[in-house]
Formats: C-alpha cells, structure tokens, sequence
C-alpha cells in the first residue's frame, strides 16, 4: 500500500546525482583523455597528496607501485597492485576528489587523471586513449584477486557452540607487550586516570573558540584595525573550505599546505617549515606581502594570480567570501 | 577524628547551586570530562578523513551517548540542515521519487538498539598487541537506540516491480558529503531490518553521526552505515565502488582477498579493568566487566578467564542478549592481589565462539587490516595496573 509521500524525481535531478560508475562500464559519461594531459592535470589537482609520480605524500595514499606484494608483510596496495576494477577508480576521482574540492574535474580530466595513474603503474602505454569506449580494454592486474566471504565454511569450526572451560592449555607465557611497542597516544594510560586535571585542562584549551582567542588580540597595544566579528563569524564558515590543508589556531601545523596564523600582512611564503612551491618562494623573495588586497587577488583565482602554485583550490567566487575569510584569518594573529 | 566531609559543613550544603537556565543543553559536569572521543594521531595523514574512538573503558550499561560515541569521515564531518536535505530513490523502481526530511517523518517509525561498529576496531592489533587502552583497541563501536522508517518500506514506496526478481538486486547507497561513501547492500538484507534514522537515543543524530539521516545496517560493518543519506538506488549489479573494493576487502595470507565480508562476527572486551582503567581499591572485592556483542544474533554467555585462557568463568550478563546490539558482562570477583592475564570469550545464538588471535592468524594471517574479532588480553598486575598484551 502507497503513502503517496514523496515527488517524483524529474530526469535532470537523477542526471545530477546518479554519477556512479559500474564495473561494466554503467554509468560512464562520453569523454577521453590520455596520460601525457593526466600528468598536467595531476600535477595541479592530485600531487599535493599524492605525489608527482603517485607515490603518496605523507601518510596520504599511494597510488601507484606495489606490484606482487599482496602476500608479502604489509602489502602494498595501490589501484595497480589491489584495485579489482578500473570504474571504481574513475569514480572515486569523478566523485570525491580532488579531497576539499570534490566534483570539480571534468569527464574529461578525470579520464586524463585515470590514465596517468594507469601509466604510473605501467598499465598502459603513453599513447593509449582512455575513454569510455576504450574502457574496458584495460586490464587489471588484481581482478581475480578477490573470493567472496568464506568465513561460513573456512572458519566453520568457530561454531563450536560448547568451548572448552577448564584445564585448556598447560601454559601462558607473555609473547608481546603493547608497552613494548609503545605506540599509544601520549595523553593516555593510567597516569591520566590518575591526574584527571591535566586531562581536563587540555580539553578546555581544545574547546576554546576561535573568537575568544581573539579577543586579546584586540586589546593589544598594536595597530591592528578592529575585527568585524560578525563577518570574521561569516568567514569561519568559508574556511572549511580551506581546512583540507590548513590549520589555524593555538595548535594549528602545517600540513598539505601552511599554517595561516597571522597570515594577513605577512611576508608571502615566510611560515616556517613549509614547502612552498618556487614561484610562490619568489614573489616572497621579491618582499611582497599578504595584504587583504593580494590576499583577494590569489584567492579569486589561485592558479592564475600565480601560474605553478601547489595550491590545488579552484578559487572563491564571491567577493564577500574572500572579505570574510580574510576578516576571519585576522582573528588568528601570532 | 571524624572525615572532615562529613564533620565540617561543606560549601555545597550551605551555598545554593545553579538555576534551571544554567545549562539549557548540558554537557557532563567538569569532573567527567576525562571520558571523551581520542583519536590516534599516527593512524591517518589528517582529521578530516580520520577515525576516534569511544572511551568504552568509563561507560557502563550499553547504551553509548551521541557526544563520546566514536566518529568515522571519509571527508569530513559536514552540516546539512533540514531545510536543505534530500533524498532520491531511483534506478530499477517504478517510480523514482524524491523526498524531504518532512516526507520521511510521515511514514511509520520503529525504534531499535544496534551497535555500530567499525571494521577495522581492533584491526591495528593484527600483527601484535600495540595499543595501551580498551578505548584504542575496541572503541570503534558505539551503541544506540534508533528512531526512524525501515528501508523497505521507502523501497515500496517507489515500487520494486520494475526490480523483476528481487534475489539478484542490489540497493546501492550513498551520501552527500564530498566522499559520498557509496555502499552496495543486497537486495534481501535491504528488505529485512534496514533502517532510515533520524534520532538517536532520543535526539536528532549528532552532526558526527549523519545529521539529519543516516542508514543503519544490524549487524554489518559501520562503513555502510551510510551518513547524511542521500541517495538509494536500486540495481541489478554491486557497484563495486572504492569502499567496496580498495578498502574493506580483507587480504588473506597467501594475496587473495575477501569481499563482501558485511557481517561482524561476535566480540568482547573486558572494559574494566584494563589499560585505561587500573585497580585502584587493593585487594578484596572487584567488579570485572565488559562488552559483548555479535551480528549474527544475540549474545548467549560470555566467559571471563583470570589466567589468560586456562580456565573459563562464566560471567553475568547485564541483560539478556538483544539481537545485534552491545550485551554487558560482569564477573564478581574476589582478588587478592595476584597478576591476571585477563580474556573475555562471547558466544552468540548462532552457535559461534569468539576465536582466539591465533585461531584467527591460522585462517587469515596478518594482513586482513579489518574483521579481528580475536580475544583480547590485558595482563594486569600486583599494583592494579593494567597491559595490552599477547599471550601462547
């Protein structure tokens, strides 16, 4: 029987969201792209995490290696070694990547950036065209790796139903200590059940607001113009745009890309410990800075202010936007 | 003299304490805030695709509170308001429809306790032990009760007969965060106890947990509890989507992989004492106590050994067992003072006992990452403190 709820759902709303792709090939858009273009569009889009060659920065994913490594220690699993099928990866970058910019590559980049993967994994050569008629003619090394869950039958004598209760082994000898290993977040253990006030105090710095770290800062003898905080309040919520790769705050690090405290009217390329990319270095080096002009400028449109940078953002469209977020990033001074 | 707690008139029984508006939505009071989510900062490249744990170790009964219960993003925890969310179901359905937060609120809910746990708990205790804490090795669960619509009936809201035959079907699942998290669930488990949810243990679901809609799947593995739903379509193939194929597939010794291993076999933990959570009363009476659950069914017994597997007790449940929900154990017991290597062993009504790690090795080696269900054991000591360790 029908509720009647609901409405229907018109053709161009299903276009909009049914985007996944099958291993059949289901579901893939008209399009091509061939390595050579993949390396351009990746080293824009995809390196910043994943390295010029796939290699991975970081802790983040690697892309590409691994080849015969599935039964060894610690595979190595990549979409050449492990992925099963060539839709999933196609998919996933379609839909979810670049990470804080999601679903911004065309069909076309996309089958650019799957092929270079391809080819950083020497799956295909350098003049294959990837495209969606092209598709299935890509064979995946791991593709008959997989078994379907066994646990039923290869692990049948789990279901023992009456287990054993007394005398069931001679002896019990330690074999390994995780204290050895010692591996276990700092702030944890015993000790913390036994000082509880260190642990509540860390947990209040934690949860301290944005706004009331700036409030010092208003009070300071410096010539710092007043924060709006109602729009610095706006430009919180731009920033999760940026907060894939950078940190502000008391704890904040570097990390895909630099801390931003006191970022507004400082020296270009100047936090430590980062690695900027040269063009960026060099309009440091030529003594320009961060001043909510420049900042506007390179946040419009970050790949034209400045062919080569490492920042893989497309840019903020609305000028009220980049006034916010700048307003909100003056709140965070060193 | 007397305990001056007692003998002196204490500031709070003379002053008076706060008003009613204080604390419109409360936290816990400020001497409980040690019992908070932590996360393992060497575990992922950053937060925001990252995984905390619950800090089971401090939590009694079953039911875990929205605000510690672990978090698991693949993008980041986002904010979709009421107002903006969707939902569409399309692909092999009569009729694809698309609904309002309003329009789901209108079919007719039921209310069920489900744990929720991750694949991958305990999955960093494969190839030895290496993390000191219960909340580290086995917090990737929490427990809740849910309010919300079965999947079945939105499914036959929009019809299934241009499904044909429903035995090879598939509901591929999604959500509207940028990692939309796409799951393929077979057609018949989407059928049975599958459900839609907008509340949990009472209130809107956390921000962290899917706000305002996320899916629940008893008994399988926390990644296809889709958060932030978004989309349900029917179709006539696994879509094999990155979730489903690169990750959440287990590596067996010799390379090959399991896939499609959806269900979380039966589990426990000894919750206290443990790592985090030492003796600290001397010798004499002591409450060891646990967690115990399965996806498979309703846990049936669990048994307690104090001398690292040698011997079994059996411990009391809490309750009696509910299907695919957390079940508390608890044995009383008399110490006196002597090291333990302390294991707990749940059995469930399908008959399956909780394996021992190298039970587990035997079968599928060290490299399945996810599914690692062994038997925990912490080795607690003369001083009341207590180890993660390993054990012949």
């Amino acid at each position: 029987e029908k509720m009647g709820l609901g409405r229907t759902a018109l053709p161009e709303e299903v276009a909009a969201w049914d985007l996944d792709v099958a291993p059949d090939g289901t579901g893939l858009p008209v399009g091509s792209g061939d390595a050579l273009v993949g390396e351009e569009v990746f080293a824009e889009a995809c390196a910043i995490c994943h390295g010029d060659f796939a290699e991975g920065v970081d802790n983040w994913p690697k892309l590409a290696g691994g080849a015969d490594t599935l039964d060894h220690d610690d595979p190595l699993k990549t979409v050449g070694s492990y992925w099963p099928y060539l839709s999933t990866t196609w998919d996933y970058v379609n839909r979810s990547m670049p990470f804080g910019n999601a679903q911004s590559l065309t069909p076309d980049e996309v089958y650019a950036i799957v092929a270079y993967i391809l080819y950083s994994n020497d799956l295909i050569e350098d003049d294959f065209v990837l495209s969606n008629e092209t598709f299935l003619d890509v064979e995946m090394p791991n593709a008959g790796g997989f078994i379907l869950d066994d646990r039923e039958t290869s692990e049948a004598h789990f279901w023992k139903a009456e287990p054993c209760m007394a005398d069931c082994k001679d002896t019990v000898e330690i074999t390994m200590r995780a204290a050895v290993l010692d591996v276990t977040p700092d702030e944890e253990g015993a000790e913390e059940a036994a000082a509880p006030a260190a642990a509540e105090a860390a947990v209040v710095a934690e949860a301290a607001a944005p706004a009331e770290e700036a409030a010092p800062v208003v009070e300071e003898p410096v010539a710092v113009a007043a924060i709006d905080a109602d729009l610095a309040k706006k430009g919180e919520k731009v920033f999760k745009k940026c907060k894939a790769c950078h940190q502000v705050g008391e704890k904040a690090k570097n990390k895909t890309g630099p801390v931003l405290n006191g970022i507004i009217n400082r020296n270009i390329a100047s936090v430590d410990g980062f690695k900027y990319s040269k063009p960026m270095k060099a309009l440091g080096e030529e003594g320009k800075t961060w001043t909510p002009e420049e900042m506007a400028a390179f946040l419009t449109k970050p790949k034209k202010y400045l062919k080569g940078t490492k920042m893989s953002f497309a840019g903020l469209k609305k000028e009220k936007d980049i006034a916010a977020v700048t307003e909100y990033l003056k709140t965070f001074q060193e | 003299a007397g305990d001056p707690l007692i003998t002196e008139v204490q500031e709070w029984a003379s002053a008076t304490g706060e008003g009613v508006d204080a604390t419109p939505y409360g936290l816990p009071i400020e001497y409980e805030s040690d019992v908070v989510r932590r996360n393992v900062e060497w575990l992922t490249a950053d937060t925001i695709s990252s995984i905390n744990f619950t800090p089971i170790h401090a939590l009694d009964g079953t039911i875990t509170p929205q605000g510690c219960a672990f978090e698991r993003h693949h993008s980041g925890a986002i904010e979709l308001k009421k107002e903006d969310y969707r939902l569409m179901i399309n692909g092999l359905v009569d009729q694809p429809l698309v609904f309002t937060y309003e329009d789901l609120e209108r079919f007719p809910r039921e209310n069920r306790v489900y744990f929720c746990e991750c694949a991958a708990n305990t999955g960093m205790e494969w190839a030895g032990a290496q993390l000191n804490g219960a909340q580290f090795t086995h917090g990737m669960i929490h427990n809740m009760e849910y309010s919300g619509i079965s999947l079945r009936s939105l499914l036959e809201e929009a019809g299934l007969g241009a499904a044909g035959d429903l035995k090879d079907k598939w509901v591929y699942v999604e959500g509207a965060d940028a990692s939309s998290n796409g799951r393929s669930i077979p057609m018949e488990k989407a059928l049975d106890d599958v459900l839609v949810a907008f509340k949990a243990n009472g209130e809107a679901l956390r921000k962290e947990h899917g706000y305002p809609v996320r899916l629940v799947v008893p008994g399988w593995e926390g990644n296809m509890w889709i958060k932030w739903l978004r989309r349900i379509e029917v179709t006539d193939q696994a879509i094999e989507s990155r979730e489903e194929t690169s990750k959440y597939t287990d590596t067996l010794e010799d390379g090959t992989s399991r896939k499609w291993t959806w269900v979380m076999d039966a589990k426990s933990v000894v919750t206290s004492p443990s790592p985090q959570s030492p003796i600290k009363h001397g010798k004499g009476p002591l409450v060891i106590t646990g967690l115990a659950w399965s996806g498979r069914g309703a846990i049936t017994g669990v048994d307690v050994s104090v001398d690292g597997g040698k011997n079994w007790m059996p411990a009391r449940l809490g309750a009696p067992g509910t299907d695919k929900a957390l079940t508390r154990f608890y044995l009383d017991y008399n110490w006196q003072g002597e090291e333990m290597f302390l294991q707990a062993r749940a059995k469930d009504s399908s008959g399956y006992v909780q394996p021992s790690k190298s039970e587990l090795r035997e079968v599928r080696g060290l490299n399945s990452i996810y599914h690692n269900n062994c038997i925990q054991t912490w080795w607690v000591k003369a001083n009341g403190e207590a180890e993660n360790v390993e054990v012949s």
